[in-house]
């Protein structure tokens, strides 16, 4: 735990009263709290010392640490993540291998039992070989890292449910951090990749109360994925009228009807992504014209082609049929056989 | 697996399988059966003719009108609800083209250049009510009815129930009933859906194969008879 609050913090960073105040507000309604709640948010947090945390990447392809640091270029978002005290990150930090590892191991003991533990990327069982970081595989990594956290966040759908590393035919045996960790509590920021101001309402939530938020079956934010992308979409009235886009580029699409016929998952897919939306706000994919993939929902990858209606199910091919068929066929004439058997020997007797 | 991903996968599979194969064993069950030659000499030569019984029974007698107009009205009113909201609801539609992709490799727009019509989302809800509806009110008459009370089994509330089942969770699924989880109220009805399928080849709905068929037999031999159609 560092001995700068935030508060210091981002008057060093030259961030304003005014903005911050400003971060406050819209952080305190994302989350899910009344707006009064604002200025015990802003005192909390300016007071708040800065948390360590070790941020532990396994199984990832870095779109989650994109996210989070580049998407929004140096808004307030972003310096509340420098806030933090970010002891390991050995994708950001510029220390590798061993001394990055003594890093680690530092700042673990320091702060044994305190430490925030952000995970992104899913855990191999298979062979330890398949992910290493200096010699240690991922899931002996991530037992020892969370042992001695107070909390753990995993970030991304590859740390929350296993991810595109778990998608068929799952080489690594992949697994998600709550496979693997049972006594500690877990929140999942799922989504390929999350959104950032998810992860960092979450932040600003354990470095205020030192709390977790309230939590969904799945694990994650209420405030975020507690109604379906098809609740709060712009397009939704279309869906209501009937009016659908039938390819990408038909008068359908260029009227922004709904995009339920290209396969959108929006009504089975729990996100902020329709109201909080991408970089700065700016859209999100619906509104840029193609369907949600339902990326924040388990097993994405293999729920179904992504432009295949959510209506249509995998009921099977032209194999599967012709097989019923035939067994159907085959025992209808064996059925009949046996009854005009019968009646042969009925009319013989 | 989740629920939903259980409905929309093996689920789906196996109810669709076991559909296809009790419909086929049935149906040529019953059509591959011996019929006994009849030896009497034919009332009317013309016995094709009975054919007509197909579309007779499919209207009621002026002189049962009284008897049968309920049950005559309840009918249509179910079955062309329900056979409008199966074809031509949106999502619907979206499956069977999907199906007939993967069965021939296209669709009907594929097919013959036209697209299969679709219904507004607000008439297809109307007429899921309107069968659901209709479904209650021969339900309350089996009921309350003596003679039906009595001729009915198990077989009979249990159609009833499968047949009912899908178009309430498939109308709760699209108003997002009570505030549930649309993946849990979708699932619910793929479910009820996949119940329909598993038993209809085995209990009464199998009629929606047979009735015309039957019907045309019955006409066939009631008109070498001569009896009047």
């Amino acid at each position: 735990m560092s001995s700068i609050t935030v508060g210091d913090f981002l008057r060093s960073r030259g961030v304003t009263r005014r903005d911050f105040l400003r971060f406050c507000t819209a952080t305190t309604v994302a989350l899910g709290l009344p707006a009064t709640m604002t200025p015990r948010v802003a005192a909390a947090l300016e007071q708040a010392r800065r948390p360590s945390v070790i941020w532990l990447p396994f199984q990832e392809c870095t779109g989650c640490t994109e996210s989070i640091t580049r998407a929004h270029g140096a808004t307030l978002e972003s310096l509340i993540f420098e806030a933090i005290s970010l002891d390991y990150q050995h994708t950001l930090q510029a220390a590798a291998g061993d001394a990055a590892e003594r890093v680690r191991e530092q700042a673990m003991k320091d702060n044994w039992g305190r430490y925030l533990l952000i995970v992104d990327g899913s855990i191999p069982t298979g062979n330890p070989g398949y992910s290493t970081i200096a010699g240690h595989d991922n899931l002996s990594m991530l037992r020892e890292a969370a042992d001695g956290a107070a909390a753990i966040v995993a970030l991304g759908s590859c740390a929350a449910f296993g991810g595109i590393p778990g998608a068929q035919p799952d080489p690594t045996g992949a697994v998600s951090v709550a496979d693997v960790i049972k006594d500690k509590p877990i929140v999942n920021v799922s989504g390929c990749p999350p959104i950032p101001v998810v992860i960092t309402a979450v932040l600003t939530q354990y470095v205020t109360f030192g709390t977790l938020p309230e939590l969904d079956a799945l694990g994650r934010p209420k405030a975020f994925y507690g109604q379906t992308i098809h609740d709060r979409c712009y397009r939704r009235p279309f869906y209501e009228r009937g009016q659908f886009a039938d390819s990408f580029d038909d008068e359908g699409a260029r009227l922004g009807w709904c995009l339920y016929k290209l396969g959108c998952r929006g009504p089975t897919t729990y996100n902020a992504c329709a109201t909080v939306k991408w970089n700065n706000g700016t859209s999100f994919p619906i509104e840029a014209g193609h369907g949600c993939i339902g990326c924040a929902e388990p097993g994405f990858w293999d729920n179904g082609g992504f432009y295949r209606p959510l209506s249509t199910g995998n009921w099977g091919s032209a194999r599967t049929v012709g097989a019923a068929i035939g067994v159907g066929a085959a025992l209808g004439v064996a059925s009949a056989a046996l009854a005009r058997k019968r009646q042969r020997d009925a009319e013989g007797a | 697996m989740t629920l939903l991903e259980f409905a929309r996968g093996p689920g789906l599979q196996w109810s669709i399988t076991i559909f296809i194969v009790g419909v086929l064993w049935r149906l040529l069950g019953i059509f591959l059966l011996r019929t006994k030659k009849d030896l009497s000499e034919p009332r009317n030569p013309a016995t094709w003719k009975g054919l007509r019984l197909i579309a007779l029974r499919s209207w009621p007698r002026r002189e049962f009108l009284g008897g049968t107009a309920f049950g005559e009205v309840m009918g249509y009113a179910f079955h062309i609800g329900f056979l409008l909201t199966l074809f031509f609801y949106v999502p619907h539609v979206l499956f069977f083209a999907d199906v007939s992709r993967g069965l021939i490799g296209t669709d009907l727009q594929g097919l013959t250049g036209f697209a299969w019509p679709t219904l507004p989302n607000g008439i297809v809800t109307l007429l899921a009510a309107i069968s659901i509806a209709a479904l209650v009110a021969v339900l309350i008459h089996r009921i309350v009815n003596p003679v039906k009370r009595l001729i009915s089994n198990f077989d009979d509330y249990f159609s009833w129930f499968v047949t009912v089942t899908p178009l309430v969770t498939g109308l709760a699924a699209f108003a997002h009933f009570a505030g549930w989880p649309y993946e849990r109220l979708l699932a619910y009805h793929l479910l009820s859906v996949e119940l329909l399928l598993v038993w209809f080849p085995f209990g009464k709905l199998m009629h929606a194969f047979t009735i015309f068929a039957a019907r045309g037999a019955t006409g066939l031999i009631f008109e070498r008879r001569g009896a009047s159609l």
